[in-house]
């Protein structure tokens, strides 16, 4: 057996995450994305620019932040503690948090992108037939903008199954709480296992190779209309 | 319930700003008329609530869509109102069947006044309902934009430049659907134009703007016939008559239309109306020659007796403007000026105006 129990709880665990994460994110980074594509507000920039931090900035330092807000003395965590749950550091809400913030751009900028090319035009003309915000959304931005949501959403997951350093700042090395695959990864090259490395690290290979081949094979066929 | 529209709007943006205050027929089709520039969409827009104008009054007949004075704000999707946009604007991911069901879908039962077949046979479309918008044409299009449109049932249809993103062929091949739309359905048009032969055509009533302002707004044949306005000074500049069909040629395909209360006559070359239908014609300034003498022996159809009623300049020197007074009928003459003081013209002068070409306008 190549893979060890605790590798397939690594990589459950992971699995979790990145779904939780993906949901989240596609239901948080849908309004954001929508306001970053049709405002005409002076806060566009600057929130554009906090979005995209994560593309720039290295998980450590992400993470370190994470660390001291959600850890006992930080606002979050002094809030968390206040309302009886704890801090949220070393725990899989924690990481849940963490992902979210590491993998917004991943999200937000394929959505915000789709929502651009669709412009402002159909959005006025769906009002004047009649339909009101969240019926254009429903009937108009979200069939529309559907390549987008599918890219938002391979996207975010895969960047959320890659992440490393925020994971190991705020979730530290915990198994079936924080210990996802790319933590055991390198759980077991730092005890020389690498043969389970191997695996594992193969594994993940594969994977990001067929989630990039989905996302590419399915843009070729999104030009069906302009 | 008042039948009538009561526009006042403020808005500006840098470089920019519309201050109209427009009283208009609440029937029949009212051109905006100008330059780009002049505010025409913005003015539309704001009608409609895509744009919100700083100080306003939208009243259509007897519903109120905008009063900032008391913070009154209808939005867009709860405004009985049908938009053409420049571009058609169609749905790509819908079939053009259900574009046109969009808003029909929308709006309740039994304030629907216009049923699918209705309009899709109005506008010649029945033939495309089950295609993809990206497999019509440009003209095909827009009509389906403007049936969808219709199907909302709406008590105000605002047209921005329908025609202007379409080839000359295309806009004939709308034009008349236009036409029908305006004979047929009882809806009020605001329709944004910058073409004088679109205008002449089918609005009963224009708006002139410029720069954000009305420099007039009345009858379409008054407004056209004013000497004071920059439109009587054009190249294109001319009056708009509604004549009375009284008797057809057949030998020659020649019908005669009277002018509204006179016994004057027009000829026009055109295939058979009923008699007593209405016809409307555009007569050129430019078509209209001055003679002290009936012209006879000649191979011009037209000559009619009037009196000059006053004189402008034209847009360049070479020119002047003669307004004319048929009966009641007014008419522009664009002469030049050495004829005006070969023919000694003056106020109150009885002449005659020979008529080179009558355009049919509808």
């Amino acid at each position: 057996m190549p893979l060890t129990s605790a590798d397939f709880s690594a990589i459950w665990l992971t699995l979790q995450l990145a779904s939780l994460t993906t949901v989240i994110l596609l239901i948080v980074g849908t309004p954001i994305a929508l306001w970053l594509a049709h405002t005409r507000s002076r806060l566009r920039g600057p929130i554009g620019a906090i979005v995209a931090l994560p593309l720039v900035l290295p998980p450590t330092v992400i993470g370190f932040y994470l660390l001291l807000t959600m850890g006992p003395h930080g606002y979050v965590g002094q809030f968390t503690q206040f309302l009886g749950l704890g801090t949220l550091t070393f725990s899989f809400a924690g990481l849940v948090i963490g992902s979210v913030i590491y993998s917004m751009p991943f999200v937000v900028q394929p959505l915000q992108n789709a929502f651009t090319a669709i412009g402002p035009r159909l959005l006025e003309v769906a009002a004047t037939l009649r339909a009101n915000p969240w019926d254009t959304f429903f009937s108009v931005i979200l069939p529309l903008a559907r390549p987008g949501f599918i890219t938002a959403a391979i996207l975010g997951f895969a960047h959320t199954v890659g992440e490393f350093g925020v994971v190991l700042m705020i979730g530290g090395n915990i198994p079936e709480k924080t210990r996802v695959v790319s933590v055991q990864i390198y759980d077991h090259v730092e005890a020389l296992e690498y043969a389970q490395a191997h695996w594992l690290a193969g594994a993940m290979v594969v994977f990001s190779f067929l989630v990039l081949l989905a996302l590419y094979s399915s843009r070729k066929s999104q030009t069906s209309w302009s | 319930m008042t039948s009538q529209i009561n526009l006042r709007l403020q808005h500006s943006y840098p470089g920019f700003s519309l201050d109209l205050d427009l009283q208009l027929p609440g029937k029949g089709v009212t051109a905006l008329f100008g330059d780009s520039g002049s505010g025409k969409t913005t003015c539309l827009r704001c009608i409609a609530g895509l744009e919100r104008a700083t100080q306003a009054y939208v009243q259509i007949n007897d519903e109120v869509w905008q009063d900032s004075q008391r913070d009154h704000f209808v939005p867009v999707h709860k405004r009985a109102l049908g938009y053409i946009f420049q571009e058609a604007s169609l749905f790509p991911h819908l079939s053009v069947r259900a574009n046109l069901e969009f808003g029909l879908k929308r709006i309740a039962r039994h304030e629907r006044r216009v049923d699918l077949a209705h309009a899709t046979e109005l506008l010649g479309i029945t033939h495309l309902l089950e295609r993809a918008p990206n497999n019509l044409s440009g003209g095909e299009r827009q009509r389906v934009g403007i049936a969808r449109a219709l199907l909302t049932s709406p008590k105000l249809l605002l047209m921005d430049e329908p025609l202007a993103a379409l080839d000359n062929q295309r806009k004939r091949e709308i034009l008349p659907y236009l036409e029908r739309l305006h004979a047929e359905l009882d809806i009020p048009v605001l329709y944004v134009s910058h073409s004088q032969d679109e205008v002449a055509r089918l609005a009963d009533h224009i708006v002139l703007l410029r720069e954000g302002k009305a420099l007039a707004s009345g009858p379409i044949g008054e407004t056209l016939a004013r000497l004071d306005l920059p439109l009587a000074r054009g190249d294109d500049a001319g009056v708009v008559i509604g004549g009375q069909v009284c008797h057809y040629n057949l030998h020659y395909q020649l019908l005669t239309l009277q002018l509204p209360g006179s016994t004057q006559q027009l000829r026009v070359a055109h295939a058979s109306l009923a008699v007593g239908q209405t016809l409307r014609v555009k007569v050129q300034a430019r078509d209209i020659s001055l003679s002290l003498v009936p012209g006879e022996h000649s191979s011009i159809l037209n000559c009619l007796r009037v009196t000059v009623v006053s004189e402008t300049a034209a847009d360049n020197r070479a020119h002047v403007l003669v307004r004319l007074d048929a009966d009641g009928t007014t008419l522009l003459a664009r002469i030049t000026r050495f004829s005006r003081d070969q023919l000694h013209l003056y106020p109150g002068q009885a002449l005659w105006a020979q008529i080179k070409a009558v355009a049919v306008l509808a």
